[in-house]
Parts: structure tokens; sequence; C-alpha cells
């Protein structure tokens, strides 16, 4: 190395060995930065400038008629879950912010888990077609999706509607007498939730199945396990990374849910994205919207670390 | 069939009657076994061997439980076991791709039949402990499966098949993904097994080196149809048919008249003229024969005079331990002798000496077919 550098001054080049290093690592670095520069102006337009408007605006006053006022305020983030009294001015639970926010938890959690039961056969099912039927299979899963999510919700209401064709089938078939009322209840909401978000859930199922060796299976029979012991025991851990991509992919759009609540649920059952598409619209509130919207975010973050840590470190 | 094995042969462990499996329907239907009926007797070390698609597979599925015949019966111990399910079978699978559980260690792997089976904390640890020292794997019994080499695997893979002491392992060659070292070894490691745990094993292989070296007995299979049983010794020696005499080493094959037959041995008569002995299959009739004479079965000597063949040397194929002599008969059939280099042999024959061929004792076999 020195030799090297002692010869380059004797023949008057300007760099040294080492200068030149520094000189190439340089270059590489601003050839990074100026190649990632698009993917950068990208993640920086729609994703943190977005957010970061809206984390703004969580610690701003509402304005008089829509927006925001300049001025710093922890309100929105205390009218969460609290309100004050109009009368007397005292802090207490806002009700209606709790029970939305629990209803909208709870119905994702049930959509997870209902999805995740109707799922897995039907994933199962379509791993264990012969391989040309397979793409037929999942064409029809995925069939809903070629439609909008409005009018699918729209042929749902049709359904459940008091004179709807559950109701009128179940008349018919003298299963019940008046007619039922799912229209505008949690149920109602429910099933909606359920019928959107079963293809996300059957993706990734399908997906992790498909890697399954079946030679595992067998082998699990052939070591005296039954076939629950072998769902439990061998193929249940082997698709695990489906389970939980198809639990995430369900439970973060479900939470957030819109449509679905608002058209099946009518005013009454609200959930989180409806809430939050109130403060934007006719209550005015956009800090709360935008508090709301964090507080969402970080109650999905939250799950999703906790879920991941306990999955990597089962695994270990 | 006549056979001698060196297990216990009054007590049967499987056995199947008549096995037939057909997969699919119409003409889409492929036979894979057509009327399979074999005793496999305990403590055997049994082999099927045949070329690929001939069934080996089926018929060890068939006894496992994963296939159910079309027609035809599996017994165990006497009992017919072919409607129960695999888990309710005390037979256990080593299979070709190993198929170990990717998210157990390797104690787990290997205790889990037992766990399966309700037995207790202790008695799974002392087992597993056990079986891994026959498979000398100690120090492996918690690693992760993914961490292990082929050889591990598949010693991980029996350990785990033998744990729950089966009253018979199926394998499907498992050594067919080792290296030839590794598989030479496997081996030798699976004989020992076999005789330390008393078990009955059923191995499944399309390398007939393997198949002599370890068996007992070796069934030899045919588009669905077992051709020939008997130990290795006698399914060399004395084939019965083209196919099983072609399937398992080298041969010669000559036509000959057969006549004065007297029970198992009767005489060929030769193109050449000359008369030799000869062992015959069961129903052996007189008349035009194919004979096979193992290359190594035959002598060479320089006065053609006193010879059952003559014939020209073609070529000379030096091996080491041995030569081939490729030589032209007089019929115009080739014929390849083999003979084990002495010290000071090996000149006596020139590419175009004229030779004579001997035989030795019970060199000649006479085919069914
Ligand atoms: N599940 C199946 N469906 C249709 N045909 C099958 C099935 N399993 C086996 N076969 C057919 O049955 C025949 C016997 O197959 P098998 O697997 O028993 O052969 P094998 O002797 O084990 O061959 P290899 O040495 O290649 O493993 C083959 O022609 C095969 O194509
Ligand atoms: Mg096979």
């Amino acid at each position: 190395m020195s030799a090297e550098t002692t010869l380059a001054h004797a023949h008057g080049a300007p760099l040294t060995g080492a200068e030149a290093e520094a000189a190439t690592v340089k270059r590489e670095v601003r050839n990074r930065w100026f190649l990632l520069s698009p993917a950068m102006l990208i993640i920086c337009g729609i994703g943190i400038m977005p957010l970061a408007i809206i984390i703004g605006y969580s610690f701003m006053e509402q304005g008089n008629y829509a927006g925001v006022k300049w001025e710093f305020t922890l309100e929105s983030w205390m009218n969460l879950i609290t309100e004050r009294d109009i009368f007397d001015d005292t802090l207490g639970w806002n009700h209606a912010h709790i029970s939305i926010m629990l209803r909208s938890i709870g119905l994702a959690l049930m959509t997870m888990v209902t999805t995740l039961i109707m799922g897995f056969p039907t994933a199962y099912f379509i791993t264990t077609r012969p391989e040309g039927q397979r793409n037929f299979w999942l064409f029809l899963i995925a069939l809903p999706f070629f439609s909008n999510l409005l009018v699918r919700t729209f042929s749902m209401m049709l359904m459940l509607r008091d004179d709807g064709y559950i109701n009128n089938v179940l008349l018919f078939l003298g299963v019940i007498d008046e007619p039922m009322i799912l229209i505008y209840t949690n149920t109602a909401v429910a099933i909606g939730l359920v019928f959107t978000y079963l293809p996300l859930m059957v993706m990734p199922l399908y997906a992790s199945m498909e890697k399954l060796n079946f030679n595992l299976v067998e082998a699990g029979y052939d070591l005296y396990a039954s076939r629950f012991q072998v769902l439990k025991r061998v193929i249940l851990p082997s698709v695990k990374p489906g389970i939980i991509a198809g639990c995430i992919l369900v439970f973060i759009p479900a939470i957030g849910a819109y449509v679905t609540a608002k058209i099946l649920g009518g005013g009454k059952n609200l959930m989180i994205g409806n809430l939050i598409a109130n403060q934007f619209g006719t209550s005015r509130d956009w800090p709360l919207g935008s508090a709301i919207s964090l507080f969402m975010m970080i109650v999905v973050m939250i799950a999703l670390i906790v879920y991941v840590r306990n999955s990597l470190a089962e695994q270990d | 069939m006549t056979s001698k094995s060196s297990a216990n042969s009054s007590s049967v462990a499987i056995e199947v009657q008549g096995l037939i499996k057909t997969f699919g329907t119409g003409d889409a239907s492929v036979k894979a076994l057509d009327g399979v009926s074999v005793s496999i007797y305990e403590n055997e070390f049994f082999t099927l061997l045949g070329p690929s698609g001939c069934g080996k597979t089926t018929l060890l599925r068939m006894i496992a439980g994963f296939e159910h015949p079309t027609s035809g019966h599996v017994l165990l111990g006497g009992d017919h076991i072919g409607h129960l399910p695999p888990f309710m079978r005390p037979v256990n699978t080593v299979f070709q791709n190993y198929a170990l559980f990717p998210h157990m260690t390797v104690g787990e792997n290997i205790g889990f039949g037992l766990e399966m089976l309700g037995k207790d904390k202790s008695e799974i640890a002392r087992k597993v402990d056990q079986t891994l020292a026959m498979v000398r794997m100690e120090e492996y019994v918690n690693r992760k499966t993914s961490q292990l080499s082929g050889g591990q695997q598949q010693r991980v893979a029996l350990a785990r098949a033998l744990a729950p002491e089966p009253r018979v392992l199926l394998l499907d060659e498992p050594l067919s993904a080792l290296d030839l070292k590794l598989r030479k070894e496997m081996q030798i490691e699976l004989k020992r097994m076999q005789h330390e745990t008393g078990i009955t094993f059923v191995f499944v292989t399309h390398d007939q080196e393997e198949a002599l070296t370890m068996s007992d007995r070796v069934a030899v299979m045919k588009d669905g149809l077992i051709r020939q049983i008997g130990a290795p010794r006698e399914i060399y020696d004395h084939p019965t048919e083209r196919f099983v005499a072609h399937f398992i080493g080298e041969t010669n094959f000559l036509e000959g008249e057969l006549h004065d037959i007297n029970g198992s041995t009767g005489m060929i008569k030769l193109a050449s003229g000359s008369n030799v002995p000869a062992s015959l299959p069961d129903e052996a009739a007189a008349g035009t024969v194919t004979v096979v004479v193992r290359p190594e079965h035959a002598l060479l000597s320089t006065s053609p005079d006193n010879a059952s063949l003559t014939g020209e040397v073609k070529t000379i194929v030096y091996f080491g331990t041995d030569t081939h002599y490729h030589l032209e008969l007089e019929s115009g059939d080739s014929f390849v002798v083999r003979m084990q280099n002495q010290r000071d042999s090996g000149t006596d024959y020139q590419e175009g000496s004229k030779v004579g061929i001997t035989f030795k004792d019970n060199a000649v076999q006479v085919l069914k077919d």
C-alpha cells in the first residue's frame, strides 16, 4: 500500500490510494441516492407527507367552518374517548366513541375468525384439486373482486332486507313466521364484512397450503396421529405463515371498513371508518378526524407488532 | 416358491393375497398391481426389486395403508388390516424424501409417534435417546431438521420410524438420494439395525446390487407382478425367467434342447452338439429352451477339443480383479466369460485366438420363457 502511494506521488498522480478509494465510495453513495430518488419521492409524496399533515392537524384547533386553526392543543386526543359535559364542563367518558371503537375491533376480529374458519376448508379443497382445476376455483374465489364494492354491498342489502331473498326463502320454507330483522344490525354488517373479505383470507391460505408437502401429512398418519392431530400438529404449523398473512390482510381493512357499515348498518351501527368520515363531513372536526385516524393506525400497529413478535418467538 | 430364509419361517409378519390395484377409470386407468401374493416373515429383511413403474411403491403404500386395494387382502400377523387407516397399523414408513417435520427438532420428530401413541414423557425421552444412540445422532437431539445433511436426515427418518417399535418397517428407496460412499455406509447401518431390533424390514430399491447385498429374500417385480422370489443367491444363480436373469447381473443366453429330465435337473444339448447338465425351473418340459450361464460360471481353455462350446476372442477388458473376455461363438452368438485374475495369468488368450468354453458345476440354468 505505502509503496503504491509513493509510486503514485512520484508520477505526479493527484490522488493517493486511500483518497481514490474514498472518492469511489462517495460517488457510489451519490449514485445510490440518485437512483433511489424516484422511490423516495413517491414514498414521501404519498406516504410520509399526508401522514405528517394528519399528525399536525390532530394537534390543532378545530376551524370555524372546516379545516384547522394553527394553534396547538391536545383537545382532539382528549376527545377520542372522553368528552366535556355541555353544562358543567366536567370530563366524562365519550360513550359513543368508545362503543364505536369497541364495535369496530369486535367486528374486525369476528370477521377475521369467521373468514379463517370458512377460508381454511375452502383453501384445503382447492389445494387438493388436480393441478389443472385449481386456477378455475381460484378464479371463482376472486370473481367478486371484479365488481365494485358498492354494487356488491347493495346486492347484500337486497338479500338481507325484510322482504329480501333470505327472509322470503325462509318464510316460504316455513322456517320462520315473520320476517327476521337482518338489515341495519351488527349481524348484517358482520355478514357483509365476511362476504367482502373472505377472498383475502383464502388467497394467502391457499398459497401456503399449496407449498405443504403432503408427504408430511402421510408421515403424520403413519406415526399414529389421528386426522385431528395431523391437522393440529402437522398442517397448521406448516401453513401458519398463510394464516398470519390472511389474518392481517382481513383485519386491517375490516377495522377501517366504511361502505359496508354505512350501507348495511344504517345510521346506527357505525364503525371507526364512518366516525372518521363524519368528522371530515357533517361534523367539520378535522383535528378529531385526524386523531381518530392516527389512533386506529396505532392500534393496528401495536396489534401487528405483538402478533409478529409472538410468532417469531415461537419459531425459535 | 421354494426358498430358504434366515428368518424364522414359521411366523408370517405380512401376507398379501391376490392384491390388485387400479388407478383411475376407463381408458385412463393404470393397473399398478396385477395380483400380487407374497408372505413376508418375522425378522426378515425383504426386498422388492424392479424397474421404475413396476408397482413397488404401490405395494408398499398398500401395506402402510395409504392406498386401498381394488381387490385382494393385506394381513398382519394373520389379521386382516386392509380396511384400517395408516394410524391404526403397527407399521411405519421411511419415506424416500424423508418427510421430516420441519417445525420440530430432531428429538421431537423421533418422539412424535410415541407421543401420538400416548406414551408418557419419561418413556418418550428414554426411547428417543435410545433410538438416537442407535443411529449415532445423540448430539443432534435439539437441532432443527433443516440444519442436517442428507445422510443425517436419513438417519433421523429411520430413527423416527423405528422409535415406536413397529411390527414392520417399510423403506421406499431410502438410500437413493445419498452419494455412493454414504450409501454403502447406510447399507451396512441398515443391516445392523435390522439385526439389533429384530423388526421385519420391507425394503424397496431398483438397484440390484443393493438388493443382493442386503436382503434375506428378494422379490423381483415387473409390470405389477412378482416374477420370482428367493434368497439373493438363488435369484442370481437360478433365475427362472429371461427378465429376472437380464435384470440382475450380466448373463449369457443360449438356445438348447432339453432332454433326460430328472426332477429339477436335466441335460441340455447345445448348438455345438455337446451335452451339459442343467438346473430346471418348476414344470420344465423337454424341447427347445433358453438357458442362462453367468459369465463367471464359465471357464476358458486353450484346447477347444473337449470344451462344451468353442469360439473366438473378440475383445478383452481388464478390470483389475478380473478380466472380461467377449467371445463370438461358432453359432454367431456372443458370449462373455469373466475370469478372476491370478498373480501370473492373463497372457494365455489374445484377441483373435480360438478358445474352448467349459462350464463349472451347476452353471447352466433353464428358463421358463
Ligand atoms: N396415484 C396414482 N395415480 C395414477 N397412477 C399411479 C398412481 N401411483 C402410481 N401410479 C402408476 O402405477 C404404476 C406403478 O407405480 P409405482 O409408483 O408403484 O412404481 P414404482 O415401482 O415404485 O416405480 P419407481 O421405481 O419409479 O418408484 C406406474 O405406472 C404409475 O404411473
Ligand atoms: Mg416408487
